[in-house]
């Protein structure tokens, strides 16, 4: 079980995997998380589904290598088996027709809003989704989200693809021009999705985030994800992934996010000069 | 063989006192504390047990094993012989042996008691476990009619792990279903190396997978499958998912960096093995002074546990006092030993901050206490203006679980009460849905690892009249 069945790199740091855990894909909703292991000494973290194939058995997982979990996952080849795989994870997306959505996506946040979008075009809405990144190479999916959305609108910050600039202009151009549009999905960075509800704070749309917290169980067991969501404390893994982007408290989020860099810098670092084999450019000490 | 003594000089001699590791050691190290009775000593201490014709220990023994009879094994020094009388009726006596609270139980009704040296059960428990496991000494299989009907374990903490062994036992097919990617459930995740290393809850765990228990780990009930998705293809169901939900204080600042649930903090450490941070993946805090709130023995694994990772000071901050601890006497005296540093009648009203997130301090109230409340105990009450702020950099809430509601949720026709806890009948732990059970901490709230096993012992004995009379859960449908 939970081995990879597919790897494809999209970017020189992005993957994208399929991942044969059958009983996770039978029940799977869009929105839900994973959590995985890469290896008994290993730690867990959680990932949100990309794809998911039911007859196969399979979740296609999108990660970024910002770490030494991810670097090692990366190394992962086709036939190796990861150690723990469990989910599916969290509330599923309140799938519904609103009539006219917006999906945003940013980095692998664009492998997230992936199923989401899918999922609201079948429903019968009309799907406009925006994905946005710093240059050309780190859009990805870029067919997958074509297909899944009524519509798609690509910015990259420099200009080398689609339109010039941030995710933000072209939505606020279209909340301007469409007040029509009834919902908002935004996934990213936690900044891209900070100033996404910035901008729709002013027009009448629900913005709704999905928030990738530091977990260790996922199941609402340990606390380590909560995040203060309009005045309360909730869990991300139980009550979450996805609230209302205009009740979190987005100091607190990015501060929790950060509880153990140090750590983390240091557990890379020591693994990099061990095992650094990648062609990543990082400097390898 | 040690010769039986007569029973005047049994009542002179003392309990032995259990060799342990040094304070000053152990609290650089996770190895466990207590060490051991020695062959002799553990015969020494069962020869004082006077073999009562009306034994009281056995019916303040939980898991109903046959005390003196094992006890009288180790007297004539058979102790695979003592083993396999324990592993009768309980199927986990290396750990049972380590965490039970005998002071609680078996041994607060030994006659000897009432000269405050009341054999010392749990230990002798322990030596005989530890030496059939040193021995390569395995109970029998028991020759089984194989029956047809299976049997859904949710959970594989101890009260799931006992009742599947039961069930096994009497020729079910019983599947264990763990969320975790261990085996153990709170033997695991909560209860830290020095109290009970992890590879004797691994081992005890095999020992029962050879009586034919399926565990089946990575998968949440609730998520991966509902219950009633199980009630589709098992005959029987019990459910042991434990407390699972952290409590907080509700306080300001509680969401800062560096303020952990106890759950949190233990799974980290004791699941995850971060005191072994790097080699192993998962970080964990390294406070130099700790606040551990609450007094129950999480607390005192807790403060203990942050003390061995490094910090330099760590406390306990209580808002009852010294006599109102609910900790096991052994564990405070454990904790004092090591440094641990008790801050009684304490209130924490806030948690301080940096604007990174975190911690620099807590302000706490002085209480004094009043009259009893509802538990028996006399009630905190605060002392107005009497703030002062202690100076930590991480604060740990040890304040009790709630129940967590993923499974619960997924049971249809499975009632809980107004905590979550799912409501049974006390004598079956039948739950209000035909052929669904419960036990361990998702009835009780946060209890002991013996009422667990009591529970699931309960259950099995349930769980085979249910199935015996021919009902199902799939016949129900």
């Amino acid at each position: 079980m939970y081995k990879v069945v597919n790897k494809e790199s999209l970017h020189e740091i992005i993957y994208s995997m399929w991942i044969e855990a059958p009983e996770v894909a039978s029940s799977v909703q869009p929105g839900q998380f994973i959590i995985l292991m890469i290896k008994e000494k290993g730690e867990r973290i959680p990932l949100t589904v990309a794809d998911f194939n039911r007859e196969k058995g399979l979740i296609r997982i999108v990660f970024q290598i910002v770490g030494k979990t991810s670097e090692e996952l990366s190394a992962f080849k086709e036939g190796d088996k990861l150690f723990s795989f469990i989910g599916p994870l969290g509330k599923a997306t309140k799938i519904e027709n609103y009539g006219k959505v917006i999906t945003v996506g940013g980095g692998t946040g664009i492998a997230c809003i992936h199923p989401i979008a899918r999922a609201l075009k079948e429903a019968g809405n009309e799907v406009i989704s925006i994905i946005g990144a710093r240059s050309k190479e780190l859009i990805i999916m870029e067919e997958d989200i074509k297909k899944a959305s009524s519509e798609l609108i690509v910015t990259t910050d420099d200009g080398s693809y689609g339109r010039k600039g941030f995710v933000t202009q072209v939505l606020k151009e279209l909340l301007d021009k469409d007040k029509s549009i009834k919902k908002v999905w935004t996934i990213g960075p936690p900044i891209m999705m900070k100033v996404t509800c910035e901008t729709t704070k002013s027009y009448p749309v629900e913005t709704i985030v999905s928030l990738n917290s530091i977990m260790v169980d996922g199941t609402g067991m340990c606390g380590s994800c909560r995040i203060t969501i309009g005045g309360e404390t909730k869990f991300v893994c139980t009550d979450g992934p996805e609230f209302d982007g205009q009740l979190v408290d987005w100091g607190e989020f990015s501060n929790r996010l950060s509880r153990y860099t140090d750590a983390e810098k240091k557990s890379w670092d020591l693994y990099q000069e061990h095992n650094h084999t990648c062609t990543c450019g990082r400097r390898t000490n | 063989m040690a010769e039986m003594i007569p029973p005047k000089e049994r009542m002179q001699r003392e309990q032995i006192p259990m060799p342990e590791q040094e304070p000053k050691e152990r609290i650089y190290n996770f190895k466990e504390v207590p060490l051991g009775y020695t062959q002799e000593q553990a015969i020494y201490e069962a020869q004082r047990c006077l073999q009562c014709k009306n034994p009281k220990c056995m019916k303040g023994c939980p898991a109903e094993i046959n005390i003196p009879k094992f006890i009288e094994k180790i007297v004539e020094e058979d102790f695979a012989g003592a083993y396999l009388e324990i592993l009768k009726t309980d199927d986990l006596p290396a750990i049972t042996g380590r965490v039970c609270p005998q002071e609680e139980q078996c041994q607060q009704v030994c006659i000897l008691e009432k000269q405050k040296k009341p054999i010392a059960i749990g230990r002798l428990e322990r030596f005989v476990a530890d030496w059939a496991r040193k021995n390569n000494i395995h109970g029998s299989l028991p020759k089984i009619s194989e029956k047809e009907q299976k049997v859904a374990i949710v959970g594989s903490g101890p009260a799931g792990l006992t009742c599947a062994a039961d069930l096994a036992k009497l020729g079910y097919e019983v599947t264990i279903f763990e969320a975790l990617h261990q085996p153990g459930g709170v033997l695991v995740y909560g209860i830290p190396e020095f109290r009970l290393p992890k590879s004797i809850v691994k081992y005890e765990v095999k020992e029962i997978e050879k009586l034919g228990v399926k565990v089946i780990t990575n998968f949440v009930v609730g998520a991966t499958k509902s219950v009633d998705e199980l009630t589709r293809e098992f005959d029987a169901i019990f459910l042991a998912n434990g407390a699972g939900a952290p409590r907080f204080m509700n306080i300001p600042g509680e969401n800062l960096n560096d303020v952990y649930s106890a759950n949190e903090f233990l799974t980290r450490s004791n699941l995850m093995k971060a005191y072994a941070f790097p080699e192993y993946d998962t970080p964990i805090k390294i406070g130099k002074r700790a606040a551990t709130i609450g007094a129950g023995n999480v607390a005192m694994d807790s403060a203990r546990t942050a003390l061995r990772l490094g910090a330099e000071k760590s406390y306990i901050i209580y808002r009852r006092s010294r006599k109102e601890v609910p900790a096991r006497e052994e564990e405070v005296h454990h904790a004092e030993e090591e440094g641990i540093i008790f801050n009684f009648l304490t209130l924490p009203v806030k948690v301080l901050g940096d604007d990174k997130g975190n911690v620099i301090g807590m302000e706490c109230l002085k209480m004094e206490l009043g009259e009893p409340d509802d538990s028996g105990r006399r009630r905190p009450i605060p002392i107005p203006g009497s703030n002062f702020t202690i100076e930590v950099d991480m604060v740990i809430d040890a304040i009790g679980t709630s129940a967590n509601p993923i499974v619960a949720r997924s049971a249809t026709g499975v009632k809980i009460n107004q905590w979550g806890y799912f409501i049974i009948d006390d004598k079956t732990s039948a739950t209000t849905k035909e052929g669904i059970f419960a036990g361990g901490d998702i009835v009780r709230g946060s209890a002991t690892v013996i009422s667990a096993v009591g529970d699931g012992k309960v259950a099995a004995r349930a769980i085979n009249e249910f199935l015996s009379s021919g009902k199902s859960l799939r016949k129900s449908k």
